[in-house]
Order: C-alpha cells, then structure tokens, then sequence
C-alpha cells in the first residue's frame, strides 16, 4: 500500500485556511470562472462539465484512498445511488415511477441515500484491511450492476431511466451550457475546498494517523472502525452530489453507467491525477476526457479503451504519483512543498 | 499446583471441542439425510407448491453443482496467487476469457476439443509466466501498484479481445462422446400411466462437474504431498521466512502463477464449451472469483471449493427460484461472512 500511505503528515501545525488560500488557487479560480467567455458550450458542458464531475467522484476516491488508504472501486456505484434516487422520485420519461417530487426534496434526498450507502459499503469494507478493501468494493460495485440491470421493479432494468431534467429556478434552466459548468463549478469548489480544509481538521489528522498505523491508533484508544465508517460517509456525499450532476448532465441513468468499466475509470482517473492532493482527481478529470474525446481522431473511437489502458499503465509504471508525481519532479526547488507534504516521502516507502 | 489445573482446563476445552464437533456431525447428517431424501423420495405435494418441481429443484442443484465446478477451477488460481504473493490479479477473468478464445480457435482449427482444452491451459500459463516475470517481479512488495497494473492489463486485453474476435457470441463444440444427455437414476414424477419419469441432465456438464473434483484433488494432493507444494504452503505463510531458508521464492511464484494462469485458461475452455463464449464474461468470472475467494478465505483451495460451492448453488437456486433478486443472495452471503468471519470460512486471521 506505499503508493497512498507515503504522504505522512507533516505540516501538521498548518490550519486548513492558509492551505486554501494561496496565489495558486485564486489564479486557478479566475481561469475557472472566466472560461465560460473563451469556450464554445461543446468545450464547457461536455469537456468543462464532465471533468468537474468525474473529478467530483474522483475526489471522494481521493479522499478515501490517499487520507484513508483504502482504495474503493466503488465510487461510480455510490454516485449511480443518488441519480438513481433522483430518476424515481425526480421526474422521467421512462414511465417507471417518476414521482416528480420538487428538486429541493429529491436532491438532499439522493445525497443522502448515497452517503448512508456509501458508510454501509464503508461498514463492510472496513472488516478487512488494504488490498482487501479494493476486491470487496469491486464485489459490491459488480453486484450492483448486475442487480440493478436484471431487477426491472425498482431499476427498470437493463435501458435503465431516461429523461431526467435538471430543475428550473431563478428563470434559469440549468443544464443549459453556462448555468451547469457554473453549477459543476461551485460544487467542485466547495467539495476541494472542504476536502482540503478537512484534511488539517482533527478528523482528518486522524484519519491519516489511522492510515498510517491503525493498530497504534486503536491502542491509543481510538475508534479506528468508526473513522474510518465516518470518512466513506463523507465522501459518499461527494460522490452523491456529482452523481445527481451526473444524473442531469447524461439527463438518464443506466445499469451501463455503474458498470465496472466506468468504475474502474474512476480508479484511473485518481491514480493518472495523483492522489497526493485533493487537485489531482480533477487534473487526471481533464485528462482523461479530452483523451476520451479526441482518441477518436487519434485512433478511432473503438481502441480508445487499448489507448487509456495503456496510458493508466504507464502512468503506475513510471510516476506512482500521477500527473501530480510528475509536475512534483520538474517543477522549482524553492516552492517545493507547496502542493502538499515534504520531499523525504521517497524514504518512507514501505 | 498451576499444572494440575493447566491440564484440567486442557481437558476441559478439548471436552468442549469434541462436543462441538459432535453437535455438527449430527447436523452433517440430518443435512444429508434430509438432501437424500429430496433426491429419491417421491415429493409430497406441498413440498412441490413450494419449490416450484422436484424436476427444477434437482435440475438448479445439479446445474448449481457443475456453476461451482467451474468457479473453483476459476477461483483456485486466483486464491493461490493470492495467498501467495498478495496480488489481487484482477486480469483473472480476462486469463478465463483469453483462455477460452484461444481453445476455440485451436478446436475450431484442428478438429480436436482436447486439443483446445490443452492449448488453453499451456498458453494461459506461459502468458501467466511472463507476467510474473515481466512484469509483476518489478513491482514486488507493492501490491497497491500490482494490483493498479492487472487493472490496466485487463482494460488492454478485454478491448483487444474485442478487436479480435468482435462482439459475437462463440460456442466451443463438444466431441461428440461427450454430448447428450443421461437419465440419472433419480425418479421426479410418475405419469397418469405409472411409468416413472427419470431425470435427464446433459452428460457434458457432468463430466464438467468430474474435471472440477479431478483438478480440485489433484491441486490438493500436489499442495499436501509434494516438495514444490510444501514450498507453496509455507509461501502462503510466511513469504520471508521462506525465502530466508534458502528457497527460491521467486521460482515458486512463477510456477503458481503458470498454475493459476493456466487453470484459468483451462477453465474458459470447459466453461466455454458448457456455456458460452462472449466479451463480458471475463467480469463475470473476475466477480464469481473475488466472491468465491471473499467467502472461502484468501490463498485456501479448500476454502475455494467450498465458497465456489456455496455460490454456484446460490446463484443457480437464486435463479430459479427468485429471477430478479439472485445476484442479492450472493452478495448477502459475502457480507455476512464478511461480518462473521472476515478472513472467509477457511481464511487465516488476517
């Protein structure tokens, strides 16, 4: 498990505010939200969007993986919950239930369902410790696919619900191009930010105390189990909020989107990015899906998948740390620890 | 003083031990009065309101029977090179579907099945070899990187398997003296006239059924009974220790990886030609063998056969009798072994 347990917490005296506000973020902030003015609505639904979104997931992987140490594979499973919650009770065309209960209902609702979700996965997970967690969540991710697509009472089976409609408020419909990136955007910005700022908590400390010598912890006197439960029930709601994104974005939900290849695309997604730091499932976000948009000309859109597989493969081979890893390697001396902690990591490898 | 009590606790426990064992001897036996009842007494009515027929009840225990065959043949690679090295191959199913292609081609070409069957285990363990030389030695000690890696392979060759053999559906013919069906000396019903139905089951899934427990005792006796067995037993261990005495660990790597690479490829030959041969069943069999590994406890072959057991008659019963809910009986299962005994039923504590 070295690659997610060699970040050691260093910085530990840091508060959360002095990380999140730095001249990084702010530039990075401005781009985002002036790059409606520059992008045509293709590049800020389908590329700005969509990364922000599987970034979302990414980034509840993240958290789990990189501060937790266990690595989920079930992450799209957990997002699939809450827009499967939001295609029954929201509105569809599927004529399969479709209770159109108003949006301010059904969205808490489906962010809830997916984080009390995502802490029962947590709870069955947590039995077992590191490579395990990987195998059971892949189990758990499979199980549902298959159960969601030959169970038609409550899933409507194989084509799954389409038709779903993101909620009209304010005089604005948003899943037109500018309101859903601006709405992907604030939900990205505060799930980063609160990841970044929950990572200095005392919770978060614990957590990554727990990661990195959980039998230590439990003789100290914490409840190792019950962290552990608590942080898959943080990042099911990270995951809860881009799945209803998802759920509108697509505007259907299907088996096919909870399947194990979207599930292991997100693993993907985090380990490209890097999973050092909360920004890194959003950069291996973009990556991934300007290569899934523009492989097509590269390759042809039927040996994308060859393309990305051996990308991902590279990528473990040669930079454990993801893209991250990279940029930390080229990247000046002197602000060398301002992604995250120190350079000695290389020598805590176990 | 302290002796005399010593022994008599000893006895005490051993006192308690032998009526446990006891109590379950006798409940092996109702169980398997009570199941031979079922196979050879006529069926009472109600009995037959309850489970649909005696034919279906027999037909989803038998089919059950040679599902779990091949599952261990699946499974006991997987567990082996588990228990073994740490590494979660999660290409596992990808070796099974390889295997299966590459036996459906020589038998297509050649006109002989056992050709095909023969041809799919020597090039799955020869491909089996040369990822653990090429690739899996490299990253040894960090299963989180073998692990990423598998995934990425399984990415490549399921996409390349599509590229090669397309989206079709391949049936791997069966000679000819091993098709038809037999009539098993087991009466399900009698006509108005009074002549006896007998059960029929094709012959093949039978002979299925004898390679699982051929294969299944002859891995036993291999692991109990030979040098190269030994080795692997205390492989699974304690991998340094073993390696400390002088062995060379990384021979016996390489021949278990051969093994359960080839088993793999072994069984998509067999299954192939019982079932079907189609992308998507490399999941399927990646899934059935995490379960059946997850259950029957990691790096145990007895532990497999046991699991693959309790899941193929689930999945089978769980077909028949509630369509739509199946794949939840197998997942319940996991998860209550999973709280019970997170090791699996033959697992060692973690």
């Amino acid at each position: 498990m070295s690659l997610v347990e060699t970040q050691r917490t260093e910085k530990l005296r840091g508060s959360g505010w002095r990380e999140l506000v730095t001249p990084a973020h702010g530039l990075l902030l401005l781009f985002l939200l002036v790059y409606p003015a520059m992008a045509s609505d293709f590049f800020l639904t389908q590329i700005g969007g969509y990364s922000l979104i599987l970034g979302m997931i990414a980034l509840s992987l993240m958290l789990l993986a990189g501060y937790g140490g266990m690595v989920s594979l079930a992450q799209i499973t957990i997002a699939g919950a809450a827009a499967y919650v939001i295609a029954i009770f929201g509105e569809n065309n599927s004529g399969v239930h479709g209770f159109a209960w108003p949006w301010w209902v059904i969205t808490p609702m489906a962010i809830l369902f997916a984080s009390v979700l995502s802490a029962a996965f947590g709870w069955v997970a947590v039995r077992t410790e590191g490579i395990y967690t990987i195998m059971i969540t892949l189990a758990i991710a499979t199980a549902c696919f298959y159960f969601t697509q030959q169970n038609y009472a409550l899933f409507n089976g194989f084509p799954g619900y389409s038709g779903l409609r993101a909620p009209e408020v304010f005089g604005l419909y948003w899943r037109d191009p500018v309101p859903f990136y601006y709405l992907c955007l604030a939900n990205a910005v505060v799930a980063y930010a609160a990841v970044l700022y929950g990572a200095r908590s005392t919770f978060g400390l614990t957590l990554q105390a727990v990661r990195d010598n959980p039998r230590r912890m439990r003789a100290i006197g914490y409840n190792v189990t019950a962290h552990k439960v608590f942080a898959w029930w943080l990042s099911g709601l990270i995951a809860g909020a881009a799945g209803v994104l998802l759920a509108w974005f697509n505007g259907r939900i299907s088996p096919g989107s909870i399947a194990v290849g979207p599930a292991i695309n997100i693993l993907i997604i985090a380990i490209i990015g890097g999973l050092r730091h909360p920004v890194g499932p959003f950069i291996g976000a973009v990556v991934v899906v300007l290569i899934q948009t523009f492989a097509i000309d590269l390759v042809g859109a039927e040996r994308f998948n060859t393309l990305i597989g051996l990308f991902f493969l590279a990528v473990v081979f040669l930079s454990p740390d993801g893209i991250l890893g990279l940029w930390e390697r080229v990247k000046p001396r002197p602000d060398r620890d301002a992604w995250g902690p120190g350079p000695e990591r290389s020598g805590v490898r176990e | 003083m302290s002796d005399a009590s010593n022994t008599n606790r000893d006895d005490l426990f051993r006192g308690a031990r032998a009526s446990r064992r006891q109590a379950w001897g006798v409940v092996a036996l109702l169980v398997a009065a009570l199941l031979l009842w079922l196979v050879f007494a006529q069926w009472p009515d109600w009995l037959d309101a309850i489970l649909i027929s005696k034919k279906a009840f027999l037909s989803a225990i038998l089919n059950g029977l040679t599902l779990a065959g091949l599952y261990f043949l699946v499974a006991s690679g997987f567990t082996l090179v588990f228990g073994l090295m740490r590494n979660v191959n999660l290409a596992h199913g990808s070796l099974y579907l390889l295997g299966a292609y590459v036996g459906y081609e020589v038998a297509d070409r050649t006109g002989f099945w056992l050709l095909g069957v023969a041809a799919g285990f020597v090039i799955m363990a020869v491909i089996g070899l040369v990822m653990q030389v090429v690739v899996f030695r490299r990253l040894e000690g960090d299963d989180l990187r073998q692990t990423l890696v598998t995934i990425g392979i399984s990415i490549v060759a399921a996409d390349l398997m599509l590229a090669v053999w397309g989206g079709t559906t391949y049936q791997i013919l069966v000679p000819e003296w091993l098709t038809g069906a037999i009539k098993l000396p087991v009466i399900t019903a009698y006509r108005s006239n009074g002549a006896a139905v007998y059960l029929v089951y094709p012959y093949y899934r039978l002979v299925v059924l004898a390679i699982a427990v051929v294969i299944g005792i002859g891995l036993w006796l291999m692991l109990n009974r030979t040098r190269i067995g030994m080795m692997i037993r205390a492989g699974v261990d304690d991998r340094d220790m073993l390696a400390a005495s002088g062995k060379n660990v990384h021979l016996v790597f390489a021949a278990v990886f051969a093994i359960g690479a080839g088993l793999a490829g072994f069984a998509g030959v067999v299954g192939g030609s019982a079932l079907s041969v189609a992308p998507g069943e490399d999941v399927r069999y990646l899934l059935a063998s995490l379960v059946v590994v997850i259950v029957g406890g990691m790096g145990s072959v007895t532990g497999a056969a046991i699991g693959a057991l309790i899941i193929g008659l689930a999945e089978q019963i769980g077909l028949v009798y509630f369509p739509t809910y199946g794949v939840v009986i197998t997942f319940v299962i996991m998860v209550v072994t999973l709280s019970v005994r997170p090791q699996g039923i033959m697992g060692k504590s973690l």
